[in-house]
């Protein structure tokens, strides 16, 4: 799902195209039947590529306070790794899909279907692969972690830059065939500033989920192969390990200080910077500000040593790359385009079916029809926990985030610190949680659960918040001059007014919580062990005993349960609130 | 040295020749938006396009630019066919279509940058066009820090740079209010006169008969549905032309009068308005309020049940695009008449002008069920229906394969609010359904 940086016109794009994806067709059949297709024989390839177990063990992590700083540095790096491949990723497949029809019908549902896709499930293949790759090397082991990163934030970001080149608006495409930009003019003038906002605001947004798959990627055992990469996630999976709090606390603290960082030094300039290419002709709204970005706009010395790129960047926009378009291509006659457009649908089934019955082959090589049932029961086990948690969670947050959101002032304070908070790793913390269990002795099925809302409730807060206060003071007013009050408020004045900002929040909030399962179902803290019955513990025990076909099993479950959590729920719902609850 | 000007005056820059735009509908055939539009721009001369939405003449013209290739017949311009985007052509939009992202200098650079013209010379040429154009100290504003007429200016600014022969317009004032859109055009017409712009022709489109009248050396209307020439006329006013003139006024008063003429002599007149026939017409969505607005506004002094559309355009404040579809509706509700550029209420109008709030409802919906056949075809349906229910994609459907899925929605949104004015039937959004029961 895209995320919105509060922008109403952009929502509501999205939702026209959301509207177009709720019931299941035959692409997203198609899309699924492929990608698991991908997926085994990545798992084929894994298995042959035998790493050597002792790879990493030239160097091992320390828990040395010394070491910290350098533990950070190479975690926020692997992160913005992991950010480029992704904007390529975008711009490249996105581009595609907005361009091409034929590549469309396979690409959007192939998104859709990977947004589903547990992150976390993956790693037990790419690691695997990646080492066998580079054997002998370190680089094996850190294009896993940055592909685990990739995996949590490309599809988004395509999905938001795919939307943004296909609302383009009419006049101002009219005024670039006008002029005869060229295909490379046309996108650096036209396309990407129209873009930039969804694009920034998805790749910040992923960035904050990203620190979270970080975390649990470094450290990673697949059958008896185990990496740990020097990193804040190894540090912590070392302490755990030791039972050493004083080090979790350490990871906790230098977490915080680099998502405060990053806030400060990253995420902020750049919305800041990139509130200009907002698609709005009319001043007004409350800018995104950055001391930072002021600071930098207001350096002499920044402005001279930009000027060179800033030559550079001129006599770029010169190129004439790309053929200059000459009205529509004429058309191919209607039945050649017919005919080719069934034989392309032909190909892709028939890829699509190839895909269903060599999956269906390699799992039914070791694994029974017991083994799908427990792994549905797993994933029913799993949903209930993800409906109740948010629903907990939104009924905590709703009311507090209303009262938040209607008091400019808090809010004002607060809302950078629900960010901050959806942006932290969650996974740092669970090691307390575990503590207090087994001190307390209760019900793991139970209490190990709201680790998996945790990290993700922060989402419903800032959204409620955004969408209480950009509500309307002439309809606050009204409510008030009409003594609308308790029940009767929340039902016909406010709950309907932040709808479509808490369907938005709660739909993340659920996607998060699915992947979380995997880490949040099964926690250690020394040797003790904690497990909670569901389909995140199967997957995570699957990962753990490097058992392939099981792990695509749980994978492949768990994405059938959210895509159809998100198309029989959430997708409907955000239609709904688009077009009953829109305020303008 | 005069000889030289006259020989540019006469030069015919486009030539359109028997262009048809039209649109595949699928099983429904193909809608036409232009139908056999022949036109010839010559050097020194505005041109202006005056016809109502639908007409095709911003089709037109976006053919004439090269955004979009006709179905049939061909464009020239200076003789040769026009198949790219031509350079020497250049566009006004109506909504300015500027780069939010880029300030008005670079704004007016694009053009510029895409013909590949160094750095230094293309701040040099941009800066004069912003110079000739009235926006010297605007340089580096963002379009969202100006006005809509400061907007206009760069837009034209961008369009003039590249130094184009063929000046487009697409309703270039339309989006901005009274007193900025004739400083526009005011300024416009000045520095055409004085000859200080490059440009040696202008097409412009508009639905606003004043303003065609006061600039245009010729007019071509248009009719809707499917978009025709019906009528050319040159106009040989003296410029500066005052607004009071009688001889303005006259021409004014014409070109109303042909607009509302019947396309065909023999044809009834009030079905002819609309495109399509029994429950295949394709319905404007007029508000009630508005109906009844112009009804009251007719029925009462100094016109008392009889107006001419121009003077009441001006006192309404309305352009021929909002005034038109208001008075057709009328029509084909024998609410009132239109003849020559005039409207007259029925007896039922003024009935319907004098009456209260419920006899006014009555009124509408026996109007409705003799002369909308589609409202009356609902009707009918719910009336046999035991649940008196009936879903209203049932009807969507049924329109489309006489229109286009648009013009359907339109239409059947139409009918939707006059019914429920009327409260001759109830449609519930939620189930899209239509019903009998009007909530109590």
């Amino acid at each position: 799902m895209i995320f919105q940086p509060h922008n109403r016109s952009s929502q509501s794009d999205a939702a026209a195209l959301a509207r177009g994806r709720i019931a299941p067709n035959i692409y997203d059949l198609i899309a699924f039947a492929m990608l698991a297709a991908l997926v085994m024989l990545l798992a084929r390839g894994a298995a042959d590529m035998r790493a050597p177990a002792d790879l990493l063990s030239t160097s091992p992590v320390t828990l040395d306070i010394g070491n910290l700083p350098e533990y950070a540095l190479r975690t926020t790096l692997r992160m913005f790794a992991a950010i480029i491949v992704s904007l390529i990723f975008t711009f490249v497949v996105a581009t595609l899909a907005a361009k091409s029809r034929r590549a469309e019908m396979v690409i959007i549902p192939a998104l859709d279907i990977l947004q589903s896709v547990p992150v976390l499930g993956f790693l037990t293949f790419t690691v695997t692969f990646f080492l066998g790759l580079f054997p002998g090397s370190q680089l094996g082991a850190e294009c896993a972690a940055i592909f685990a990163i990739f995996t949590a934030q490309a599809w988004n970001m395509a999905f938001s830059f795919y939307q943004s080149l296909r609302t383009v608006p009419a006049d101002l495409d009219e005024v670039s065939r006008g002029f005869g930009l060229s295909a490379w003019q046309r996108f650096w003038r036209l396309e990407a500033p129209f873009a930039a906002p969804g694009l920034i605001w998805n790749t910040m947004m992923s960035m904050s989920g990203g620190w979270f798959f970080v975390v649990a990627s470094e450290a990673i055992t697949v059958g008896n192969t185990t990496v740990q990469l020097p990193g804040i996630g190894s540090w912590l999976a070392l302490a755990i390990d030791k039972q050493d709090f004083k080090a979790v606390a350490w990871a906790v603290a230098t977490m915080a200080v680099l998502i405060l960082l990053y806030d400060q030094l990253l995420f902020r300039p750049v919305v800041a910077w990139a509130d200009k290419f907002r698609f709005e002709q009319t001043a007004g709204q409350e800018k995104p500000r950055s001391w930072l970005y002021d600071v930098l706009r207001h350096t002499r010395l920044i402005k001279i040593a930009g000027l060179p790129f800033s030559w550079v960047w001129q006599r770029a926009m010169l190129l004439r790359l790309g053929r200059r378009r000459i009205v529509e291509p004429t058309p191919s006659p209607l039945w050649l385009a017919k005919a080719l457009d069934y034989l392309w649908l032909a190909v892709i089934i028939g890829v699509a079916l190839w895909g269903i019955v060599a999956a269906i082959n390699y799992i039914s090589q070791t694994l029974g029809w017991h083994d799908v049932f427990e792994a549905f029961s797993g994933g029913l086990v799993t949903l209930l926990r993800v409906i109740l948690l948010i629903a907990l969670a939104s009924l905590i947050w709703v009311p507090i985030g209303v009262w938040i959101g209607l008091r400019p002032a808090i809010a004002e304070r607060v809302q950078p610190l629900a960010q901050f908070l959806a942006a932290f790793p969650a996974n740092v913390l669970f090691p307390f949680a575990v503590v207090a269990i087994v001190a307390t002795g209760v019900n793991p099925n139970v209490w190990l659960s709201p680790l998996m809302v945790l990290g993700t409730q922060w989402y419903i807060l800032f959204n409620v918040i955004a969408g209480a206060s950009a509500f309307p003071s002439d309809l606050k007013e009204a409510a008030a001059v009409f003594r609308i009050r308790s029940w009767s408020w929340w039902k016909n004045v406010i709950l309907p007014g932040i709808f479509p900002y808490y369907v938005t929040g709660a739909l993340t909030a659920s996607g998060g919580s699915w992947n979380a399962s995997i880490v949040a179902e099964v926690v250690s803290w020394g040797n003790t062990r904690l497990e909670a019955f569901g389909l995140g513990s199967y997957i995570a025990k699957a990962t753990e005993a490097g058992d392939f076909p099981r792990v695509i099993l749980g994978i492949a479950v768990m994405s059938l349960f959210v895509t159809l959590f998100n198309r029989i729920l959430w997708r409907p719902l955000y239609v709904f609130a688009e077009r009953r609850m829109r305020l303008n | 040295m005069n000889e030289a000007i006259t020989l540019k005056k006469n030069r015919p820059l486009v030539e359109v020749r028997g262009v048809c735009q039209t649109y595949d509908k699928g099983s429904a055939g193909k809608l036409i938006v232009l139908d056999q539009v022949g036109l010839t721009l010559t050097s020194g001369e505005i041109v202006g396009l005056l016809g109502r939405s639908g007409s095709g003449k911003s089709t037109l013209l976006r053919s004439i630019a090269g955004l979009i290739q006709p179905s049939q017949g061909e464009i020239t311009f200076e003789g040769a066919k026009v198949t790219g985007t031509p350079d020497g052509i250049a566009m006004v939009f109506q909504s300015f279509a500027l780069f939010p992202w880029l300030t008005v200098l670079q704004n007016v650079e694009l053009g510029l940058e895409a013909q590949g013209v160094s750095p230094a010379e293309r701040r040099q040429r941009a800066l004069s066009a912003i110079d000739l154009i009235g926006l010297d100290g605007f340089e580096s504003a963002y379009p969202k820090e100006l006005s809509g007429g400061m907007r206009q200016r760069v837009g034209l600014a961008r369009a003039l740079v590249v130094h184009p022969k063929v000046l487009l317009m697409d309703e270039p004032f339309s989006a901005l209010d009274v007193l900025t859109a004739e400083t526009l055009r005011t300024d416009l017409l000045d520095l055409w006169s004085e000859g200080r712009m490059p440009i040696e022709s202008i097409l412009m489109v508009t639905h606003n008969i004043e303003e065609a009248v006061l600039m245009c050396d010729r007019v071509m209307i248009f009719s809707s549905n499917p978009g025709r020439v019906v009528a050319e006329l040159r106009i040989d006013l003296p410029q500066p032309r005052n607004r009071q003139d009688p001889a303005f006024r006259a021409l004014v008063e014409d070109i109303y009068a042909r607009m509302t003429a019947r396309k065909e002599p023999g044809s009834p007149a009030r079905d002819g308005v609309f495109p399509g026939t029994g429950i295949a017409m394709i319905l404007p969505r007029v508000s009630t309020n508005l109906l009844s607005g112009l009804m009251e506004a007719v029925a009462a002094p100094p016109y008392n049940g009889h107006a001419d559309l121009p003077p009441l355009a001006a006192s309404l404040q309305l352009e021929i695009d909002d005034l038109f579809p208001i008075a057709e509706t009328l029509q084909l509700l024998r609410f009132a008449e239109l003849v020559e550029g005039d409207i007259q209420l029925t007896a039922a109008g003024k009935r319907f002008a004098e009456s209260e709030v419920d006899a006014r409802k009555q009124l509408f919906a026996q109007q409705l069920a003799a002369y909308v056949p589609l409202a009356a075809h609902i009707r009918r349906v719910l009336d046999e229906r035991s649940g008196h229910k009936a879903p209203a994609r049932r009807f969507r459907d049924e329109l489309e394969d006489h229109m286009s899925e648009e013009y359907a929605d339109q239409t059947v949104r139409a009918v939707i609010s006059w019914a429920r004015y009327a409260e001759y039937f109830a449609y519930d959004e939620e189930s899209d359904l239509f019903t009998l029961d009007n909530p109590v």
